[in-house]
C-alpha cells in the first residue's frame, strides 16, 4: 500500500500558520478526505477540518489542493504521486478559524438573503407524461454552497464586498424561476457596484465548481438581463 | 425554565434532540467534537425511508418510517427531494415476494402501488428492461448536512447553544449524579467544565465510548457500510430491490449523481474505517443488475461509515427498552443519575428519537411538557449560520 505525503497548513489565528508534513498509508483508490481523516484519527487529534457527507453533496470539505480549489471527498489520491507532497490549505476569502477550517457564515448569509429557489423539477423526466403521484417529483438545485468558487475568484481578493459567484448564480437562478420572489430586490442586489458588474469573467468559478453550476455563465446571463431591464426602464420613461 | 440539558453529538439525533428540548423550554448546550454531521449522519445514504425496506421484516420500524417521512415533508421541505421510490423484482425469487410486500406495506400504512412494468420503464428508461414487477412507494432523498443544520438552526433560534469542534472528554460527578461535562475546545486548545442538570448521549456509534466515560455500558455495535457515489443520475426515483434488505440492493439518486449502497460489517473503531475492496466490486456489480451501464458515469467517491446498531443483551429484561428500533437508556438503572443515552434508529426517525428521549428527560425532572416538534416547521438550514 502506498504511503502518501500531505503538507497541511496548520495553526490558529493570532500567529502565522506553518506547513507540516504527514505521512499516511492508504490505497490509491482512497480519497484526500480519507487521508486527512486518517491523520486526525491516528496522528494528530488537534487537526481542524470540515467534512460531512463524503460524496460532494454537503459542500463542507472544500480546501485548496496544490493551489486549486477542490472538495477533498472527490479528490482521488491516485491523481498524485507518493513521491511529492500534496499541499492542502484552507479556502481563501473566508475568515480563517485554524488549520483547514474556515467560517462559511458570510457566504451562507448572502445565500439566505437571496432566498431559496431550490428544489427543481427533475429534468430526467421533464418531457415525459408521468403517472399519478410523482408529477410533483423534485430534486435539489445543483449548488452545494461549498464556497470553492469564492475562493477561486480573483475579484474576491480585490473587493471584500463583492457578492461573489455563488450568490450571483443563485440570483440568476431565482430570476429564472421567481415563483413569488421579489425580483426587483434581486435585480437591485445584482446591479449593485459590488454585484454582477464587478465580475472580470476570469471563469475561475466555473473551473472550480464541483457541481455543474457554471456561475460564470450565470453571471453573463444576469448581466444581459440587467441591460434589458435598464432599456425597459429607459423606454418606459424611467418608471 | 431553570434546567440545563447538555447534548453530546450534533448528528441527526443530537440535532433533533436539541430542537425538541429548546422547543419545550429547556436551556440547551450541544457539544460536538467536529463539524455538524461529521460522523454517521453526514455519511448517510440519504434515503428518506417510506418504510418499504422494513415492511416485511420489521413492521414497527416501517410504521415509524412512514409516519416520520410524512412529518419531515411538512417540517423540513428544503432538505428533501421528493422523488418517490421504486421496488423492482429482477428475478423469480424477487417476484415471489411481491404479494407479501404489498400486503406488508398496506399493513404498515405505506401507500405502495404496483405499476405496470411498461410504465415503470417509461418512467425509468435506463432500468433493466427485464424487470418482472415494480412497486412505487413514497421514498425520498434528503440532504444529511442540511437535515441536521435545520434542526440546529431552529434550536439556536429558540435559545440553544451549539458548540462545534468541542469534544466531551470527561464527566463531572456529584456523588453518583452527572453534574456536567468536561469539554475540550479544539480551536482554542483549552478545557473547561459545562455544568448541566441532565446529559444526553447522542453520539451514535460512539455512544458506547461516551457512556464508558460515565462508567456505564451501552450495547452499541458500530456496524459499517460502504457507499459509492457515481457521477451520473440514471434514475429519478430511489431504486430498491424487491426482496429482503441485503447488500447492494439500493440506488439513491441525488442532484445529478447517485449513491449505490450498501454493505454491512462490524467494526471496532468508528473513527476511521478502511474500505474493503471486495465491497466496492460487489456494489458496482449489483448496481449494474438494476441499470446496465450504471457505472459508466464514473465513480465520484467511495465512503464508509458506522451505523449505531443496538445489541439486544439484557435490554428487555431491564425494562429500559422504549422501542424496538431505537433505544433510550436511562442510566439511573445503572446507578448513574442525570445521564441518558439515545441511540440506534435511522436518520428518518431522528425526530421520533428526540421526542422519546426528551420525554424521558421530562419524566426524570418531574415535568409534563408536551412535544411540539411534529407540527413545528423548521427554519432554513441557512439560519444556522446567522450571527
Amino acid at each position: 500500500m502506498p504511503t502518501w505525503q500531505l503538507r497541511l497548513l496548520r495553526g490558529r489565528p493570532g500567529s502565522p500558520p506553518r506547513l507540516e508534513t504527514y505521512r499516511v498509508e492508504l490505497p490509491a483508490e482512497a480519497y484526500l478526505i480519507d487521508a486527512v481523516e486518517k491523520i486526525w484519527a491516528e496522528q494528530d487529534r488537534s487537526l481542524l477540518f470540515r467534512h460531512a457527507c463524503h460524496h460532494a453533496s454537503c459542500g463542507a470539505c472544500g480546501v485548496r489542493v496544490n493551489g486549486r480549489e477542490r472538495l477533498m471527498c472527490i479528490t482521488p489520491l491516485r491523481e498524485f504521486s507518493p513521491d511529492r507532497a500534496i499541499q492542502v490549505e484552507p479556502l481563501r476569502h473566508f475568515p480563517w478559524l485554524g488549520d483547514l477550517l474556515v467560517d462559511v457564515s458570510p457566504m451562507m448569509q448572502w445565500m439566505a438573503e437571496i432566498g431559496f429557489a431550490i428544489i427543481r423539477r427533475d429534468e430526467l423526466t421533464a418531457d415525459r407524461p408521468l403517472p399519478g403521484g410523482i408529477e410533483q417529483g423534485t430534486r435539489f438545485e445543483d449548488c452545494i454552497e461549498c464556497g470553492l468558487c469564492l475562493s477561486a475568484c480573483p475579484v474576491m481578493a480585490a473587493d471584500e464586498a463583492y457578492l461573489g459567484p455563488a450568490a450571483l448564480a443563485a440570483i440568476e437562478r431565482m430570476l429564472a424561476e421567481p415563483r413569488d420572489g421579489d425580483t426587483a430586490r434581486l435585480l437591485a442586489l445584482a446591479d449593485d457596484p459590488h454585484g454582477a458588474w464587478r465580475c472580470h469573467s476570469a471563469m475561475e468559478c466555473t473551473a472550480a465548481c464541483p457541481s455543474n453550476v457554471d456561475p460564470a455563465s450565470a453571471i453573463g446571463r444576469l448581466r444581459r438581463r440587467l441591460i434589458v431591464e435598464k432599456f425597459r426602464r429607459w423606454i418606459g420613461g424611467g418608471r | 425554565m431553570p434546567y440545563h440539558v447538555i447534548v453530546i453529538g450534533a448528528g441527526s439525533t443530537g440535532a433533533a434532540t436539541a430542537h425538541d428540548l429548546a422547543l419545550r423550554g429547556f436551556r440547551v448546550t450541544v457539544v460536538e467534537r467536529g463539524e455538524v454531521a461529521s460522523g454517521t449522519s453526514g455519511r448517510n445514504h440519504c434515503l428518506l425511508h417510506s418504510g418499504g425496506r422494513y415492511a416485511m421484516r420489521d413492521p414497527e420500524s416501517a410504521r415509524e418510517c412512514i409516519e416520520e417521512n410524512m412529518i419531515l415533508r411538512r417540517i423540513m421541505p428544503e432538505a428533501l427531494e421528493l422523488n418517490d421510490g421504486l421496488f423492482v423484482a429482477l428475478d423469480e425469487q424477487d417476484l415471489s415476494f411481491k404479494e407479501r410486500f404489498l400486503a406488508a406495506c398496506e399493513e404498515c400504512g405505506i401507500p405502495a402501488r404496483e405499476i405496470p412494468v411498461k410504465q415503470a420503464l417509461a418512467l425509468e428508461p435506463h432500468l433493466n428492461p427485464n424487470i418482472r414487477a415494480a412497486v412505487q412507494v413514497p421514498d425520498g432523498v434528503f440532504e444529511p448536512f442540511r437535515f441536521c443544520l435545520a434542526f440546529l438552526a431552529t434550536a439556536k433560534h429558540n435559545g440553544a447553544t451549539v458548540l462545534t469542534y468541542t469534544e466531551a472528554v470527561d464527566f463531572v460527578f456529584q456523588g453518583r449524579t452527572v453534574a456536567g461535562v468536561r469539554v475540550r475546545d479544539r480551536r482554542a486548545g483549552e478545557e473547561r467544565v459545562i455544568g448541566g442538570d441532565i446529559v444526553v448521549n447522542a453520539a451514535g456509534p460512539w455512544a458506547g465510548r461516551i457512556a464508558a466515560m460515565a462508567g456505564v455500558d451501552v450495547p452499541v455495535v458500530p456496524t459499517a457500510g460502504v457507499m459509492i457515489s457515481v457521477g451520473r443520475r440514471w434514475n429519478r426515483m430511489v431504486i430498491n430491490r424487491l426482496n429482503m434488505p441485503g447488500d447492494g440492493d439500493i440506488i439513491v439518486p441525488q442532484r445529478r449523481t447517485a449513491i449505490i449502497g450498501t454493505t454491512s460489517w462490524r467494526v471496532e473503531d468508528p473513527d476511521f474505517i478502511p474500505i474493503p475492496e471486495d465491497h466496492v466490486r460487489l456494489l458496482l456489480d449489483r448496481a449494474e443488475q438494476f441499470i446496465p451501464g450504471y457505472t459508466q458515469g464514473g465513480i465520484r467517491g467511495i465512503f464508509a461509515v458506522a451505523r449505531p446498531l443496538v445489541g439486544r443483551r439484557g435490554v428487555a429484561a431491564d425494562g429500559r427498552e422504549l422501542s424496538r428500533t431505537f433505544e433510550c437508556f436511562d442510566h439511573a438503572a445503572d446507578g448513574v443519575e442525570g445521564f441518558v443515552t439515545i441511540t440506534g434508529g435511522k436518520m428518518t426517525t431522528a425526530r421520533a428519537m428526540a421526542e422519546k428521549v426528551v420525554d424521558v428527560v421530562c419524566a426524570k425532572l418531574g415535568l409534563e411538557i408536551p412535544c411540539r416538534t411534529r407540527e413545528t416547521p423548521l427554519l432554513s438550514y441557512r439560519a444556522f449560520f446567522e450571527g
